[in-house]
């Protein structure tokens, strides 16, 4: 606890306390249960069964009602600790509730009845997972065909997206041609035209094309992003073209000195190109939402927006899915985030 | 799915060792270059077969067979013709998807009609636009023709001008704060990061779980004494959840830009001001501000673009309601687009043109301010 103490109010120093150190410590401390604290209480929720997530106030744990099966009774009964007239305290079952009084019996002595005011019991609670909120929507819902959607989506937008923003990544940084900064310019000003300026044309096109409820209509429009090609060309220039120029002497095509020579030494680039389109491709939700319209093709996404906007809605698979739905990107963020701070602190760009 | 082509830099260290070797001029003269014979070759340097290199072994066979072709189509059109090879995917995808939908986008929004097919439109001129413009009284929405359009710009408005001051002032004070000589710096930094790389759809569910009458914040609430409340189903609370939740998920990716152009602010300037006896709040007036100025100019750029974008969590949380209370300009233009049954993506594509004119203009004012900055310290 000491140790703990001294970490949590350590500061620069150590002349006593300014207030910018109490800022500092309660900006930080706030900002620690503000940003993670949602996500927390995301699942522990998702871990609860309906009944409880029903109840206010909700408790901070996943806890259920423990029941009972009593003789002579076809249904398992709630268990309550009630306080006895003599002022002991019994652990009871409820048959039935009538007004303010619950008959109740004891489970183990099913035959005599007790009539119990209801302020005068409390619930016998153990802290239970019901882990069947993450099972029942496999089978329930089209979940299974959501999260394949999903990493089908991710997958292949993100190979493609690193070969063809490679590719033209080369072109831009190791060929000198006629309009090689007119085609720079023309990717760098498409960072201006947002998907919401463009969307009506750009599905007219994708139904011209037959892409329309298509998995490949979500992909394509995506893959040719901006951001990627100007991280790796800045990333390639720094490649010393005297490689490239002795590779040609080995008589090396232009093919292999792309694949064999600058796409192995272009890693560190690509690496974060791939972690953005990881993350881009899985979060992405307005696009496929116009794209998609048939439920076998929903992206995770997409499925949870549509089940959370419906009327009567079952929170207790809603957040499961949602839970799992995060887990990639938090993946991401446990092993990865170092690379992504770097990118966007390099390039200024999401 | 076959393994993406490219985990071969990632995985293959050995590889990658061999060829980022040849960047010592000393290894040019050695034996040790990887040989290119016009079949593609062997790999000289590799002797244990590790995982890596079977799980490579198809798509270097693939690479193989691709390359034999292109060695003739480099004979035929020379190097100025593989520039272009190399380059077309991206610029036809970018052509078709991009640059296409923008010039249509114009077409779009001077043609009538429900149908998405061009040739089923007909044109009508500026009629869409004056549809968006006919108001009897322009401060007043309800009197417009377009009521949700103007509601939905007036939502924005005030969206943009609170969201994007709060995010930049939070935003500032947290890089101030992580600037500092903090113990586990790298972890606060990754405190602050966390909810950017979330999905909007993950982050509207969550707070919309918190935000409901028997979520956490009328259980903090309750804790002192106060009775829950639908917060949802206020349109001035709705309306500040939305605030709110985009600050969450979006502050820590601003603080990171800002936190990096503090780290670029040369130590030793401090160093001078300390010995000088400078007062703190006069070295953040005088030099940390002004160093910051042009990274600052940034953040405020982009927080613009996106802010005026705000669609997706949003539209999870609140789905534009209650009423027309959080309805915001892209929403308008999905919902006039696609999702309404009196669907007109004249309109729509009308006003994703009005929207994108305001983008361009935000983007180049900023610029502008920027260089008459730059200009000015040069003097």
């Amino acid at each position: 606890m000491g140790k703990v103490a001294r970490f949590i109010l350590r500061r620069k120093g150590g002349k006593g306390w300014h207030w910018t150190d109490v800022f500092t410590w309660v900006w930080l401390v706030g900002g620690l249960i503000i940003m993670f604290g949602p996500a927390v209480w995301l699942v522990f929720s998702s871990l609860k069964t309906p009944a409880a997530l029903a109840e206010f106030p909700p408790s901070i744990l996943p806890y259920v009602t423990s029941q009972a099966t009593v003789e002579g009774y076809d249904k398992p009964l709630m268990l309550y600790d009630a306080k006895m007239p003599d002022g002991s305290t019994r652990v009871l079952a409820e048959v039935r509730r009538i007004g303010l009084v619950a008959q109740m019996v004891d489970p183990k002595a099913p035959g005599e009845i007790f009539k119990v005011n209801i302020n005068d019991r409390a619930p016998v609670r153990t802290m239970s997972f019901a882990t069947e909120n993450y099972t029942e929507p496999f089978v329930h819902f089209d979940f299974l065909r959501y999260l394949w959607n999903s990493v089908f989506v991710t997958v292949v937008a993100t190979v493609i997206t690193l070969v063809v923003n490679s590719m033209a990544a080369f072109a831009l940084s190791k060929y000198e041609f006629k309009g090689r900064s007119l085609a720079m310019l023309v990717i760098l000003a498409t960072l201006m035209v947002p998907l919401s300026v463009i969307m009506v044309p750009l599905y007219s096109i994708i139904s011209t094309l037959g892409l329309f409820n298509s998995l490949w209509g979500v992909i394509l429009p995506t893959v040719a992003t901006p951001t990627g090609v100007f991280i790796l060309r800045q990333y390639m220039l720094t490649i010393p073209d005297e490689l490239i120029d002795a590779a040609r002497m080995d008589k090396a095509s232009e093919w292999q000195i792309y694949w064999r020579i600058v796409l192995p030494l272009t890693a560190p680039a690509l690496a974060v190109l791939a972690i953005f389109s990881v993350v881009w491709r899985w979060n992405d939700f307005l696009w496929p939402l116009i794209v998609l319209s048939r439920r076998e093709l929903y992206t995770l996404q997409v499925g949870l927006s549509i089940y959370s906007g419906e009327l009567n809605v079952q929170w207790h698979f809603i957040l499961a899915m949602t839970v799992v739905t995060m887990i990639p990107v938090v993946l991401v963020f446990i092993f990865l985030q170092r690379f992504i701070t770097t990118g966007i602190a390099g390039t200024g760009l999401k | 799915m076959p393994l993406a082509p490219f985990d071969l830099p990632l995985k293959g260290g050995d590889r990658l060792g061999a060829l980022s070797r040849l960047h010592m001029p000393s290894h040019f003269g050695g034996g040790e270059t990887t040989k290119f014979d016009g079949n593609g070759g062997e790999d000289t340097t590799m002797t244990t077969p590790s995982l890596s290199a079977i799980l490579m072994a198809p798509i270097n066979a693939i690479m193989r067979i691709i390359d034999a072709p292109l060695r003739r189509l480099q004979k035929a059109t020379g190097i100025g013709g593989m520039a272009a090879f190399f380059l077309a995917p991206n610029m036809l995808i970018f052509g078709i998807f991009v640059l296409l939908p923008l010039v249509i986008n114009f077409v779009y929004s001077m043609t009538g009609g429900t149908a998405f097919f061009l040739s089923e439109r007909d044109f009508i001129g500026g009629a869409q636009y004056s549809r968006l413009f006919e108001c009897q009284n322009y401060l007043d929405p309800m009197s417009c023709q377009e009521d949700a359009f103007w509601t939905a710009v007036g939502n924005t408005f005030w969206f943009v001008v609170l969201q994007v001051s709060l995010m930049i002032l939070t935003a500032l004070i947290t890089a101030l704060i992580l600037n500092r000589e903090l113990a586990a710096r790298s972890f606060w930094r990754a405190v602050f990061f966390f909810p950017v790389l979330l999905s909007p759809v993950v982050v509207g569910l969550i707070w919309k779980w918190i935000l409901q009458r028997q979520g956490l914040l009328n259980f903090g609430l309750y804790q002192f004494g106060m009775d829950p409340y639908t917060w949802l189903t206020d349109r001035s609370w709705t309306f500040a959840a939305t605030i709110g939740v985009s600050l969450w998920a979006h502050m820590g990716f601003y603080a990171l830009i800002i936190l990096a152009g503090l780290q670029a602010i040369p130590k030793d300037l401090y160093e001078a001001a300390e010995m000088d006896g400078t007062k703190p709040a006069r070295v953040f007036w005088r030099i940390t501000l002004p160093l910051l100025a042009p990274n600052l100019l940034v953040v405020v750029v982009l927080a613009l673009i996106k802010s005026v974008q705000v669609f997706d969590e949003i539209y999870v949380l609140t789905g534009g309601g209650p009423g027309t209370s959080t309805l915001f300009l892209t929403q308008y233009i999905y919902e006039t687009g696609f999702a309404s049954a009196l669907r007109n993506p004249g309109l729509a594509a009308a006003a994703s043109i009005l929207m994108g004119g305001v983008l361009v203009v935000l983007t180049l004012v900023q610029l502008g301010i920027g260089k008459r900055g730059e200009n000015k310290g040069k003097r």
